[in-house]
């Protein structure tokens, strides 16, 4: 369940990647001089970091830890 | 000059680093190519981070984003923030379990221990060394193009890229593992504080950004640079795939072998994204609103298309500031030090000690076998890196880059997919070469822009391949890799389920906690 939930979240930020709605978007800038285009793929940066937090929490495999030594 | 002394202190202080490095070391072979396996979890990360952040993230992001704009950062930054971490978080944390049960040292000997392939890990060994050496050729070609641009044309490029590759010689030759990381771990530290600092003085050079950004909107020029105008979403989706490439790259597959500890890997993978924030925004705003600047423009025209960070730094820093923060860009530009480690590792053990070589002739033997080959592959790839004119950006992704793309499928598959097999990783690395050879005949072939495969023809004619100016593309812009990739992945599957599995007791090894023998293929072939 939670690996799939994570899998499920893993392709919903992959597709949030292809942001085409903001294409041709130069305006309004976000905290007075970054393009939308630029500060929307900053923050997708920033839940990608959340996302592995997930994954370290909830999924980490320490089997594979155990094994190895 | 004076901030190229700046530079040259920072070269002979990584050196030191190096040559410190080499008296901690005890002269084994798993110390000098993997550190005793023992890194702690900061130096993993900076170090990881800092092989990976290479002069395609500083001067070729930014020289990209000069022309292309900032969509540049989503193109290769925030895809390889999520597709990196998550696979070496799946995969990563895979090659050091086993690394650890089993003794490798390189992906190969995973491969062939896993596979029970003999012949075949020559093959893939072949194949990993010819597309690990256009990477290096980026590292020194950068370093030449840095100090050239940092003392003002004082240095030429031809000797500050030699006096790059000898240092990164010089303390991989001495330090091995140990001094690549700490030189690795210094440098990020070292980018990551003083990029903050360039960005503020550049910004307060060019009036504040959101002057310049105001300006930019109001010239129907350069607007589009503030969007994807200028750039194909084919292009964008297909940038999605390079990053897979990252736990392809012997010298990161090498790298997670070094972790004392698996809990070093969690701290890696969350804050990886962050650190590429941290590094690639700045560089790709830099470099678009560096298309503001006349002189830069000029300068560019000229032909300093991969100067343009250096640039904006020569012209907005004070001389002692934009010596230290060159430093920082060098110690991007120096991340080839990995490469060349991986390089000699892969030779010392794939070759020289599994044809008999460390058997013959003893451990020291290994390691100075190793040392010689640092010294090889450095003068290789900077007689490459001299006699070549493509930008920067262009030789790592067309062959490193989507090479290694191409051939993820092998590690995905041996550390998953139980029923892969020797055949199958075989496929997989002959579709990758003939993929590779076939692009690089079409592209000297057809002249840019022209069609070179259409169905159908007038108006609804339907463009399978393209040649344009920046090499192959099917369809309106979709890259080499994303075929590449879908075909070796087919290959492998379809291949590996004809053939014969590997035995049964390889299998529990791998895939049954508590089945610890030793692997059948370590050691000498012979």
């Amino acid at each position: 369940m939670t690996k799939a939930a994570l899998a499920t979240l893993t392709l919903a930020t992959f597709v949030a990647h292809q942001d085409f709605w903001l294409w041709t978007s130069s305006e309004p800038l976000w905290f007075g001089f970054l393009p939308p285009g630029l500060a929307y793929h900053g923050a997708h940066t920033i839940v990608s970091s959340l996302l592995l937090w997930l994954f370290s929490v909830l999924a980490w495999p320490s089997h594979l830890e155990e094994s190895g030594s | 000059m004076i901030e190229a002394s700046f530079v040259f202190a920072y070269l002979g202080f990584v050196l030191y680093i190096g040559i410190f490095a080499f008296r901690r070391g005890s002269r084994t072979g798993e110390d000098y190519f993997l550190a005793n396996r023992s890194l702690g979890s900061v130096v993993f990360l900076l170090s990881l981070f800092g092989t990976n952040m290479t002069s395609v993230s500083i001067l070729g992001s930014s020289q990209q984003a000069f022309s292309q704009g900032i969509g540049v950062y989503g193109l290769m930054a925030s895809s390889s923030a999520l597709v990196i971490p998550v696979t070496i978080f799946l995969v990563g944390t895979r090659i050091w379990a086993f690394g650890r049960r089993f003794g490798h040292k390189t992906p190969v000997q995973l491969f062939r221990d896993r596979w029970e392939a003999g012949a075949i890990g020559t093959v893939i060994f072949a194949a990993q060394a010819c597309l690990l050496v256009p990477y290096i050729v980026v590292g020194v070609k950068g370093g030449g193009t840095t100090l050239n641009a940092i003392s003002g044309g004082a240095v030429p490029e031809w000797l500050g890229g030699a006096v790059v590759a000898i240092v990164v010689m010089g303390y991989v030759f001495f330090g091995g593992m140990r001094g690549t990381a700490w030189v690795n771990a210094f440098q990020t530290t070292l980018f990551l504080g003083f990029g903050l600092v360039a960005v503020f003085v550049i910004s307060h050079g060019l009036g504040g950004f959101s002057n310049v950004v105001e300006r930019m909107l109001a010239d129907p020029v350069l607007k589009p640079l503030l969007s994807r105008e200028k750039m194909s979403p084919y292009v964008f989706f297909s940038f999605m795939f390079i990053p897979l490439s990252a736990i392809a790259f012997p010298h990161i597959c090498i790298f997670c072998l070094t972790a004392r500890r698996m809990e070093s890997f969690k701290k890696t993978v969350i804050f990886y994204p962050l650190c590429i924030l941290a590094i690639w925004l700045p560089c790709v705003f830099l470099g678009t609103v560096a298309a503001s600047d006349a002189a830069i423009q000029a300068a560019v025209r000229g032909g300093s298309g991969d100067q343009v960070i250096l640039l904006l730094l020569k012209q907005h820093a004070p001389h002692w500031l934009a010596g230290i923060l060159g430093a920082g860009i060098m110690a991007a530009v120096m991340a080839t030090d990995s490469q060349i480690l991986a390089l000699s590792t892969m030779f010392t053990e794939d070759v020289f000690a599994y044809h008999g070589g460390k058997a013959a002739f003893g451990e020291r033997a290994q390691v100075l076998t190793g040392r010689l080959f640092v010294v090889v592959v450095t003068i290789v790839a900077y007689a490459i890196a001299m006699s070549t004119r493509q930008q920067i950006f262009e030789i790592a992704v067309k062959y490193a880059f989507t090479g290694y793309a191409a051939l993820s499928p092998l590690t995905w598959a041996a550390v998953f997919w139980r029923r892969s097999t020797k055949a199958g990783a075989l496929a997989c690395v002959m579709v990758v070469a003939a993929g590779l050879i076939t692009v690089a005949i079409l592209e000297s072939v057809y002249p840019s822009p022209g069609a070179i495969w259409t169905l159908g023809e007038g108006p609804a004619a339907f463009p399978v391949l393209k040649r344009v100016s920046t090499g192959i593309v099917f369809y309106e812009g979709i890259l080499p890799v994303v075929p590449l990739t879908v075909v070796s992945t087919l290959a492998m599957l379809l291949v590996s389920l004809m053939t014969r599995p590997p035995s049964g007791s390889t299998l529990r090894r791998y895939f049954e906690i508590g089945a610890h023998d030793k692997p059948p293929h370590q050691g000498t072939h012979a």
